[in-house]
């Protein structure tokens, strides 16, 4: 029974790894799902098959995330894989990501759904571009905690010297960038050093491992509780003799909380009208806050339907149908055209827009704005001026990833093009 | 000041139901797969609690083998009465008698391939723009990077390499007439948390799940019951043992596991000292290193 009650109690956290090619980053979490234990015999054997196979030395930890053919044969991860494992503290959720320059696209993917982000630098390269990439674009899409893992220092004879200088070189990045709390851990993830177990081969240094800083690192503010944001998904008229006037209003909550009794103001119609109830199939609930989903009625009978946004009439988000970006371009096969029509999607609503300006693309190695090439392509990453067709009911990004982040869609293919984070 | 937390399964659950009504409400013609399975299990109640008061707005669809455990079909058709579900059953039998599959035979013949077939034709009849499935992420190396919003192509097939991207909670659903969705509102559960959820619901299961008696044979390792459509060889000898099933697939490829579990909370000791992924004992995934890969690629789920 303990162990249920645990598993009750468990908190969540979404982490991203990001390296470079050959940084033993699926060795790294090879390392971390096997000393963990959630690797299960039928799993490692395969591995040790495949390992044998290709004729390598020891067992290839990275065979345990290196999950279709093409990746297996070409011996590089080509796209953003999940995976899971979970300790008596907390479950996770590790978006494992490419690291080459062509992949941007997957580690923004990855970002957006992280509370943390896993940097791995190779000891011997030290800080290199790709470093200062992964910590930009983890900055870009507001992840709160990078922890910053120097690997391989076994091939440095477990130096302080050369962890020092790395981080002294990270740290000097990272002070351009906005990232609230960085943490640096000498490791190998070859041999397992202060990946789950604490290293004899580095007494010098005392900080944690790094499973421990996984489990305890705090996670509590990664939702907005403040600004109470309601997009409606879906209205529930279940048309049914027992329920027959019901009209609930279903969705996700995107921010802050909402109390039965709350004076709400409904998007875009203006009206005004008070809470009734907070139902689920288990009972009603006294309130909702952020990520549940609910379903809400309301005291009047107000017209409301999906896209719309239920918020509070003293706490209203932006109303506009003019929004500033920084935007991460996908296609591979087109390049971002001004003036064309595109699909945005953002929170529930749907609505068409048309790049009114490339501002300025950034450089993304060195963070530098680049202002005589204006041409968005794959992985750039650009501020933009759009116009939409109707209002959005938007908050920064900094301050909501849910209520400003939009995706962009292209209309001949129906292909996700592009991803926006609000300024 | 009050802290909002929500624990791991809540967060999970809240996903799900999101994932959920979107599909809903960025297709004209959902359906929700049931195998009678766990997964499918915890995806209908999730389906009921997304629109709850009012019933599902889309049909279950079973599509069945013909080699299905009796148990399944009667649960299947006891959890669509209770909940007012419309069920849509299409069979294997019908695509083999029409010609559309050929069936295999021998000694270790499975209709389990043959389901492909069924399923997009039984999409194809009702024109189902969507369709949910209760695959896990955590099950398989390919599904590890799948989406929730998988593009299928007008044949029904799976490009890995040319899948949308998903950020935050953004989904696009935007398709071409023809081509249709496969939809995953249960890619971030493992198969601890779908017992823990079965768990705190209190949701009845299939009896095949806990512990029984039963006549099985070893073939290759796994525990297979013996039925009318179990090819046997010379060597193989049935034998009584008390066991059960960790998943709910094909009689002829399901393998059993002996265990003494007769209640949930059991199941959920046995799934934290398991040693062998629930996948360990399907026959359909040893017959190569990438026998999933492969199989999503021609339509498979």
């Amino acid at each position: 029974m303990s162990h249920q009650k645990n598993y009750l109690d468990m908190d969540l956290l979404r982490f991203t790894t990001a390296g470079s090619v050959d940084d033993g980053k699926s060795t790294l979490i090879g390392r971390l799902l096997y000393d963990s234990k959630s690797i299960f015999e039928d799993q490692l054997e395969a591995v040790e098959r495949s390992s044998k196979q290709r004729g390598d030395e020891i067992v290839n930890l990275a065979l345990l995330t290196d999950g279709l053919r093409s990746e297996r044969e070409q011996g590089i991860t080509i796209d953003v894989a999940y995976r899971y494992f979970a300790t008596p503290r907390r479950k996770f959720i590790i978006a494992d990501t490419p690291g080459h320059i062509q992949y941007t696209r997957n580690m923004v993917t990855g970002a957006s759904t992280a509370n943390l982000a896993i940097i791995l630098v190779d000891a011997r390269k030290g800080v290199i571009e790709q470093t200062c990439r992964h910590a930009f674009i983890a900055s870009l899409l507001k992840i709160q905690h990078i922890v910053v893992c120097v690997n391989k220092m076994d091939l440095v004879n477990y130096e302080e010297d050369v962890y020092e200088k790395i981080k002294d070189d990270f740290a000097d990045f990272a002070s351009r960038l906005d990232v609230p709390n960085v943490d640096f851990i000498p490791i190998s993830a070859l041999n397992g050093d202060n990946v789950v177990d604490r290293s004899n081969n580095m007494p010098w240094y005392g900080g944690n491992t790094l499973l421990y800083n996984l489990e305890t690192v705090y996670i509590g503010a990664e939702y907005n509780h403040v600004d109470a944001r309601f997009p409606i998904q879906w209205v529930i008229r279940p048309q049914s003799k027992e329920h027959h006037d019901f009209r609930g209003f279903a969705g996700r909550v995107a921010g802050g909380v909402f109390k039965k009794g709350d004076e709400v103001l409904a998007l875009p119609s203006g009206f005004k009208s008070k809470i009734k109830g907070i139902h689920t199939i288990d009972g009603d609930l006294e309130e909702a806050f952020a990520p549940m989903s609910v379903c809400i009625t309301l005291e009047d009978e107000l017209d409301i339907s999906r896209g719309d946004m239920i918020v509070k009439p003293n706490n209203p988000p932006d109303s506009t149908q003019d929004v500033e970006a920084m935007v991460c371009w996908f296609s591979d096969t087109s390049s971002l055209q001004a003036g064309k029509k595109y699909t945005l999607r953002h929170t529930t609503r749907e609505v068409k827009c048309i790049p009114k300006e490339v501002r300025y693309k950034v450089n993304i190695n060195n963070l530098h704005k680049i202002e005589d090439d204006l041409e968005v392509k794959l992985n750039d990453i650009a501020r933009i001026a759009f116009r939409v067709s109707s209002p959005l009911f938007v908050d920064s990004y900094n301050r909501n990833r849910l209520t400003g982040s939009f995706i962009l869609v292209d209309d001949m293919t129906n292909v996700t093009v592009g991803a926006g984070m609000i300024l | 000041m009050k802290t909002y937390n929500l624990t791991h399964l809540k967060q999970l659950e809240a996903e799900s139901i999101f994932v959920i009504r979107e599909v809903a409400a960025q297709f004209e013609r959902p359906v929700l797969l049931f195998s009678g399975g766990k997964d499918s299990i915890v995806m209908t109640r999730l389906a009921q609690k997304a629109f709850w008061p009012a019933r599902l707005p889309f049909p279950l669809l079973h599509v069945d083998t013909g080699h299905n455990f009796p148990e399944t079909i009667e649960y299947r058709d006891n959890l669509a009465k209770d909940i007012g579900a419309e069920l849509v059953v299409r069979y294997v039998q019908d695509s083999i008698d029409k010609g559309r599959v050929k069936e295999e035979t021998g000694y270790n013949a499975s209709r389990n391939m043959l389901q492909t077939v069924t399923l997009l034709d039984a999409l194809e009849e009702f024109q189902f723009d969507a369709a949910m499935g209760g695959a896990r992420r955590d099950e398989e190396k390919a599904r590890a990077k799948e989406r929730f919003f998988s593009h299928r192509t007008e044949f029904g097939q799976w490009d890995p390499k040319n899948q949308r991207p998903e950020l935050w909670n953004l989904f696009n659903g935007k398709k071409n007439f023809g081509e249709h969705f496969r939809v995953f509102p249960l890619s971030n559960w493992t198969e601890m948390d779908i017992w823990q959820y079965i768990a705190l619901e209190n949701l009845p299961l299939p009896t095949i799940y806990f512990s029984h008696e039963r006549e099985v044979i070893e073939r290759s390792g796994t525990l297979l019951a013996t039925s009318e459509f179990l090819t046997l060889n010379d060597q193989e000898v049935p034998s009584k043992r008390i066991v059960r099933f960790r998943t709910v697939g094909d009689m002829t490829c399901t393998g059993a596991v002996e265990s003494e579990a007769n209640s949930v909370q059991d199941i959920i000791g046995e799934v934290a000292a398991a040693r062998v992924t629930e996948r360990g004992g399907r026959a359909d995934d040893k017959r190569s290193e990438t026998a999933m890969e492969d199989r999503k690629k021609e339509g498979y789920f």
